[in-house]
């Protein structure tokens, strides 16, 4: 009894709403994943591991809420990752170099990469460029500000230890403290990426914006006939996207005390993958929230799996991308044989 | 299906027998090549461990990025170590700080007996290493963040003193009487690369600069470095940080077409090969062979007998200054892959 003859039978409407679902596909290379690594490493299974891997899940997943959102309504956002490094680094300068408590950088920093998630979408809409340009421009003034700001500030390339300064410890709790229950250490990253994937996933699911994020991904011009205001729709995703960046930025300061300039280069590419795998066409227009966050799971085992199984991280990448195409391959083959329909 | 395909092997099949045979014959190179290396390598492996210890698991995370033949060293001595030793050796490395730390963070999950970490993060890492004590897992810093190693909890650090290492290098400098030197960081965010440039600025005496490159797209740094030179006449020194930054900077200096010495901390092939030709005035090496060599090494005395090297001080493996004296014995080494 495979898959494929439960899906060509007569089926009830509600199973051919299961199976139409764009997360099935991850769900079935997640449990994969799992099943895999919890058969070759013996450590894979243990309860501090998972806390691991939920961890490194999480680092991903914060950025895969707002970014797949994005890809349903149709555009990318190549800025992503330097954003994150960029939204630590002017927390901990204005902080430092203000004396201030450093709720006044964490409130900078949210100003800031809400201003860059405002610009990619202001851009857009003026210029009529692709987003992939656009980001790719952002991207690159991102990553260059990052190492020229910091060095004009700080003097060196990264910043200065901020965690004997007042607040430090508040904003510690809130971004960066865990919680240990029964051996399985949870992260605040942990929290913060289910909040977000409950808001995300609500607002496209639940809410007229959530239409729209449909309707401009699916076909903008037809949106905007029927009267959805397509560049606003468009800038509160990339709002969404600085929303994230600055969530994950304070997480890496406050747990790290201090931020590497020159981080966060590549990362953008990873939030793709976990939305792609999530079930996100690359066109716009379908996908699922709950889907990226499969798809960071699945990143997050193999990332960690990879290690707890010993064996050789050269090959890392490899297993990843073979990872990438069998769970795209998959997710295309689900979706397909669900929307043939009963015959 | 058509009828008239073309079959070029079975059409022309005592040709290709001829030429195969040919190839075969002539093709071989009676030096160097695969056969000469298996053969060095058949005659340096003395194979098996040199101990009765347990089976202990030990592993190593370092900040490297993918690919960096100076880590590929420190692996190869890591190895070693781990083979005489009777231990398991597990490495894992990535450039991204919060990669990093989860990779730890994966190593104390599997209950290791011992950890080798590398500090460029510096305080990024003291949550992580808090852990692995806790734990009851020893600790060795290797390479870079001595100045963090001891606060960290760590048995001791094992590795260069980058401000010394640079210092040695500016003193070389000025005693090869370079006037404007330029220091090519190519790992943006890296501690111990700024340290270096630093520590040869305060001792080299003259005009002294620094380029940030990057050091995992080398066409671009070398277009980085070349067009530097380019621009600014006077520099007559380029010091770069690694082995392969000072082949790119070799490159470089062809491109721009002027007499600049290159100088270099680190060793690789086009290094050895430098400072025999002369291309290349020094170098200053850390020997990263002997730190995963001693690495393992020092974990598996801490545990088989409570030993620590050091006294509370760091274990320093360098700077070694390497002149064209030291050429034809490194060349042996570099190709070998340890040095």
């Amino acid at each position: 009894m495979s898959t494929t003859d439960l899906l060509v039978q007569d089926r009830p409407a509600a199973l051919r709403r299961v199976l139409a679902r764009p997360e099935l596909g991850a769900l079935i290379a997640a449990a994969a994943v799992f099943l895999v690594f919890a058969a070759v490493a013996e450590p894979f299974l243990r309860v501090s591991s998972l806390g691991t891997v939920l961890y490194a899940a999480s680092t991903i997943g914060i950025m895969a809420v707002p970014v797949s959102l994005l890809m349903i309504g149709g555009e990318f956002d190549l800025s992503a990752g330097v954003l994150v490094t960029t939204a630590a680094l002017t927390s901990s300068m204005v902080s430092y170099q203000l004396t201030a408590v450093t709720w006044v950088g964490v409130l900078v920093s949210l100003l800031v990469t809400l201003a860059v998630g405002g610009f990619n979408g202001w851009m857009l809409s003026r210029t009529k460029l692709p987003s992939f340009i656009v980001t790719l421009g952002t991207f690159l003034m991102l990553t260059g500000a990052n190492l020229g700001v910091t060095k004009l500030v700080s003097g060196t390339v990264s910043t200065k230890p901020i965690s004997d300064m007042e607040g430090f410890g508040a904003c510690r709790w809130l971004f960066a403290s865990e919680v240990t229950v029964c051996g399985l250490t949870i992260k605040a990253t942990v929290w913060w990426w289910l909040g977000l994937l409950l808001v995300g996933s609500w607002v496209l699911l639940r809410t007229r914006f959530g239409n729209w994020i449909f309707a401009v991904g699916g076909d903008a011009a037809a949106a905007r006939a029927v009267g959805v205001p397509v560049a606003r729709t468009k800038t509160v995703l990339y709002l969404g996207v600085g929303f994230g960046a600055w969530v994950l930025g304070q997480h890496l300061l406050f747990s790290f005390d201090t931020v590497q300039s020159g981080e966060g280069v590549g990362n953008e590419l990873i939030y793709i993958v976990a939305a792609v795998i999530g079930g996100c066409l690359i066109t716009g227009g379908y996908g699922s929230v709950v889907g990226s966050a499969l798809g960071a799971l699945i990143f997050g085992m193999a990332s960690k799996g990879i290690i707890y199984a010993q064996w050789n991280p050269d090959w890392f990448k490899f297993f990843l991308g073979a990872m990438l195409l069998l769970a795209a391959l998959l997710n295309t083959f689900v979706k397909r044989r669900a929307e043939r329909g009963p015959r | 299906m058509s009828t008239t395909r073309f079959r070029p092997f079975r059409r022309f099949r005592p040709a290709c027998a001829v030429l195969a045979v040919l190839a075969a014959v002539a093709g071989c190179s009676s030096t160097g090549g695969l056969r000469a290396e298996h053969a060095r390598s058949q005659a340096a492996a003395a194979g098996g461990s040199a101990v009765t210890t347990p089976r202990w698991k030990i592993a190593m995370v370092t900040h490297a990025g993918a690919g960096d033949a100076f880590w590929d060293t420190v692996r190869k001595g890591a190895e070693q170590a781990a083979a005489k030793d009777n231990i398991t050796f597990l490495y894992s490395n990535d450039a991204q700080t919060q990669n990093q730390v989860q990779l730890v963070q994966a190593a104390i999950d599997q209950k290791v007996d011992g950890l080798l970490v590398t500090l460029a993060k510096g305080d990024a890492l003291g949550d992580v290493l808090g852990k692995a004590k806790a734990a009851g897992i020893p600790v060795i810093t290797v390479n870079s963040g001595q100045e963090y190693s001891a606060r960290f909890g760590a048995l001791t650090h094992i590795g260069q003193d980058e401000s010394t290492a640079g210092q040695a290098a500016g003193t070389e400098l000025a005693g090869r009487g370079r006037k404007n030197v330029l220091c090519v960081i190519h790992e943006q965010g890296n501690v111990g690369q700024e340290q270096r440039c630093s520590g040869a600025q305060s001792k080299a005496g003259g005009a002294f600069q620094v380029l940030y490159v990057d050091g995992v797209n080398m066409p671009d740094a070398r277009a980085a470095v070349s067009a530097k030179l380019q621009a600014d006449p006077a520099i007559d020194t380029v010091l770069t940080l690694s082995g392969p930054m000072a082949a790119t900077g070799l490159q470089a200096i062809q491109d721009a077409r002027r007499p600049v010495e290159l100088d270099t901390f680190d060793l690789g092939t086009q290094v050895v090969a430098g400072l025999k030709s002369g291309s290349v005035g020094f170098a200053v090496d850390q020997q990263p062979y002997l730190q995963g060599y001693e690495g393992v090494d020092l974990l598996w005395l801490y545990r088989s007998n409570l030993d620590m090297l050091g006294g509370g001080k760091p274990v320093l493996t360098g700077p070694q200054i390497l002149t064209r004296d030291d050429a034809d014995a490194l060349a042996e080494y570099v190709a070998r892959g340890t040095r």
